[in-house]
């Protein structure tokens, strides 16, 4: 444990790119979510057909591949930076892959709320002349995100954990894993203590997410 | 009703355990070399398989001037090519592999440090490499090391070539990490790197796939011992390794090796034998 | 009937008028998405190339991504029998150890956390939740360093290390070791819940007729709860596919790594990269279409469907790393109302 405390610096940085990473992540791939949805439940076929390609495409490309895309590809044949430094640059671009990757789950999960509606509501709405995006903004998507805040947890929790990919896959973010990596190969820290201090870290990080959003879906369950 | 479906969650088991002795039967194809284990008549051989002009893996057998070396070596030590065990080993796995014994010998691009003396013993070197700069074919801003401050250096997971730069000479460039050089060089390609720096053997590999989009600015700095990384303890095997390298230089074999690999680039590579080591 | 069926109206004039509008707008935007993808990896934006206005920007570009060249390898057989056809080949049989290693796992672990005896239920409890809340990547590169771990120890407690060659981690273990606990994980959850699912009523009424607890949980509930979890491990079983495409960063040889060393070989990075995703989607794809097949087939025998993961009670759908919805397959596209 002694190696492991005396390298505590790296580890607290590594971690503080975890948590950058899946704040970022989280609130981009939120909005990417929600307007995916809104297409594809939307009266435009075309609507709903890019956004299901979308979802279809991204969700069965594995995350490696997709922030290789980010990482090498797209980045810079737009030509464009993100920021002055390197490692803010690749950490942009590591947010914008996992978002568009997570985004997909979002939906999903959201659109799986979107069913739970009852039907009568909707109709209801329908009835006192509310138009679509209306019906969905005031009656449909409080009501969906309400009974999916379970799930929207799931999808957080695996995203703090597919952080650790944008380590690897051109991007090289210096997040908690890379830093684990690290001490293994220099051999500086034995393994298991080290292993040990870096899963406790990705722990509390996701136990008590998984309990909030726990007791948070009971309390906004919608009574039915 | 009771009978049939548990004869089936039974047979659903059963076919499982068959797919799982299929894929037993099947999971000896590898890209390459076989999975190690060595013994018996064969000789397993841990190259790099992602580094052209070294030991690059072309649709199932490594080929390159490291991969060369080895055979030489292999040879000499009594094994013909079709007892070599190709295996990939990566920058990070090197020193795991040998410790293991999931490989007989190392030829990767393996340069003889005191650190890594800790941990394995070495055999030669069969060639110095030093330490060179790679940019864009028409990059006339970078000329050496020190033109790289405050630019951009792609250093490759689990290398050191990068931080030779920023750290032991103190320059102040900023570094992109990729997963191995392929990738550095694509960032190279694509202007989101301005320069990648590592051993003039590996950078002249890549310079020769794409001569008229890359150039090596050709100032040498540093020296890498590239050496034969053997498990720790053998002295016998080691003292036998260097007298192959040695005849290896004396027939002019190596240098015949190092034509093939870079001949056709500007790459001006030594012709003599580096200074032996000896086995400790 | 769903609720996006009921969303709107069945469109008149006005809205079709408006529906068409907006596709437009879609299609448009889609288009010009395309563009963009095309123009930035032919590398038309950079300094001194030429205006967008001109044709020669929609050319495609000798040095840019598209060039005949960087995707001719792809014709060549070998390029297939020598990294694509192993690496699937790598790729298949990594997955199929570890789903039917995961699937055993969450056996094992999942009725664990039903057990009658307290301490059994702990020790279950804590082993899923440790698992399920630790990247896989780390899980890898910790199996991966095993035997270093292991002679650490046994130098710390003072006895000598391990002769070589007596315990080796291989990549294919690495990985197959990573999917299986973290997979498995996820699945104790789903059987757990799958289990909790079947109505009570069933136990007690086995129970009444003097079934042991054992012989309650084989011919009563498992039995039933398997075909309502189905769909839920069939898409377990495409994210832990998905998932093995993470042995490329420890270079075991499956089909992500296969593509690296083509885009090595040929210089061809980005289009390697673009094949093998193509090649991913069409495989996931597949493996969950045969999940909508099970859902259907279950539905039609008139066997209640439900997702294990949606049984009440249970807060956490089963969540992969990379695929983190539920594992809820649903119909393509609304139908009209």
């Amino acid at each position: 444990m002694e190696a492991f405390l005396g390298n505590l610096d790296k580890v607290i940085d590594g971690f503080s790119w975890t948590v950058r990473l899946t704040l970022c992540s989280a609130l981009f791939s939120f909005i990417l979510g929600v307007v995916l949805t809104a297409m594809r439940v939307s009266p435009v076929p075309m609507m709903r057909g890019l956004a299901t390609v979308y979802v279809e495409g991204i969700r069965n490309t594995p995350l490696t591949l997709v922030l290789l895309f980010c990482g090498l590809g797209i980045n810079s044949a737009l030509g464009v930076a993100l920021a002055d430094s390197v490692k803010w640059d690749v950490f942009w671009w590591a947010v914008i892959g996992l978002s568009a990757y997570t985004a997909c789950f979002v939906s999903e999960s959201l659109r799986a709320g979107v069913n739970t509606v009852p039907l009568g509501q909707v109709e209801a709405a329908r009835s006192l002349g509310l138009t679509f995006t209306q019906n969905l903004r005031l009656i449909v998507l409080p009501q969906a995100l309400r009974s999916v805040v379970g799930p929207l947890g799931s999808v957080l929790i695996a995203l703090t954990k597919n952080t650790t990919i944008a380590s690897v896959a051109g991007l090289g973010v210096q997040e908690a894993s890379r830093q684990m990596k690290l001490m293994f190969d220099q051999g500086i820290a034995p393994v298991i203590p080290t292993f040990i201090g870096f899963a406790l870290g990705f722990l509390i990080l996701t136990l008590p997410t998984g309990f909030f959003f726990g007791w948070l879906s009971k309390r906004v369950a919608v009574a039915r | 009703m009771r009978v049939r479906r548990i004869s089936r969650i039974g047979t659903t088991v059963a076919a499982g355990a068959a797919l799982l002795l299929a894929a037993g039967a099947c999971g000896g194809a590898e890209m390459g070399g076989g999975d190690g284990g060595g013994g018996g008549e064969t000789i397993t051989i841990g190259v790099k398989y992602d580094q052209p002009g070294l030991g690059l893996d072309e649709g199932g057998n490594p080929v390159g001037f490291d991969v060369d070396v080895a055979t030489y070596i292999a040879g000499e030590l009594g094994f013909e090519p079709d007892q070599i065990e190709w295996t990939e080993a990566a920058s990070a796995n090197r020193e795991t592999f040998l410790q293991q014994g999931t490989v007989d010998m190392v030829i990767a691009t393996y340069s003889i440090t005191d650190e890594r003396k800790e941990l394995v013993d070495f055999g030669g070197p069969y060639y110095v490499a030093q330490q060179d700069i790679l940019v864009a074919a028409d990059n006339d801003d970078i000329k050496g090391p020190e033109d790289l401050d405050g630019k951009v250096l792609c250093s490759a997971s689990g290398s050191r070539s990068a931080n030779n730069i920023t750290e032991d000479m103190g320059i102040g460039a900023e570094l992109r990490e990729a997963g191995n050089y392929s990738e550095c060089i694509e960032l190279l390609s694509n202007g989101t790197v301005d320069a990648v720096s590592t051993d003039n053997t590996i950078l002249a590999g890549f310079a020769a796939q794409s001569p008229d989009e890359f150039k090596m600015v050709n100032a040498p700095f540093g020296e890498e011992k590239y050496g034969v990384g053997l498990p720790k303890g053998d002295t016998e095997r080691c003292e036998a390794v260097n007298e192959a390298i040695t005849k290896m230089w004396d027939e002019g074999q190596a240098v015949e090796y190092l034509d093939t690999a870079f001949g056709e680039t500007d790459f001006a590579f030594s012709e003599e034998q580096p200074e032996p080591e000896g086995c400790a | 009937m769903t609720v996006q069926n009921v969303l709107f109206d069945a469109p008149g004039p006005r809205a079709r008028a408006r529906s068409r509008v907006f596709s437009v707008v879609t299609v448009l935007a889609g288009l010009v998405l395309l563009a963009l993808i095309y123009l930035g990896l032919n590398r038309s934006f950079g300094e001194g190339s030429p205006p967008l206005s001109s044709p020669e920007a929609w050319q495609v570009n000798p040095e840019g991504q598209w060039a005949a060249e960087r995707w001719a390898p792809f014709l060549v057989a070998e390029t297939w029998t020598g990294y694509i056809i192993p690496g699937l080949q790598n790729t298949l049989t990594a997955a199929l150890y570890a789903a039917v290693l995961a699937i055993l796992f969450g056996l094992v672990f999942g009725i664990g956390r039903l057990s009658q005896h307290a301490p059994i239920r702990w020790i279950s409890g804590a082993v899923v939740e440790f698992f399920r809340g630790i990247p896989l990547l780390m899980l890898i590169f910790f199996t991966m360093a095993l035997p270093l771990a292991v002679n650490q120890f046994l130098t710390a407690i003072g006895s000598d290390p391990l002769p070589p060659r007596t315990f080796q981690v291989d990549a294919l273990a690495a990985v197959v070791v990573g999917l299986t606990l973290y997979n498995g994980s996820v699945l104790a959850e789903v059987f757990r819940a799958g289990i909790n699912a079947v109505p009570k009523g069933q136990a007690e009424a086995a129970e009444s007729l003097g079934m042991r607890r054992t012989q309650v949980l084989w011919l009563i509930q498992i039995p039933q709860a398997i075909t309502s979890m189905m769909p839920a491990i069939v898409a377990q079983l495409v994210v832990l596919l998905k998932d093995s495409a993470l042995g490329y960063i420890i270079a075991f040889p499956e089909l992500l790594r296969g593509f690296s060393l083509i885009g090595t070989r040929y210089g061809n990075v980005i289009p390697a990269a673009i094949i093998a995703a193509a090649i991913y989607i069409v495989i996931n794809i597949s493996l969950s279409r045969l999940a909508i097949w099970l859902e259907r087939r279950n539905a039609r025998r008139g066997k209640a469907s439900a997702h294990a993961a949606a049984a009440p009670g249970v807060q956490e759908p089963p969540t992969g790393p990379e695929d983190p919805a539920p594992a809820g397959p649903a119909p393509d596209g609304p139908g009209r109302p």
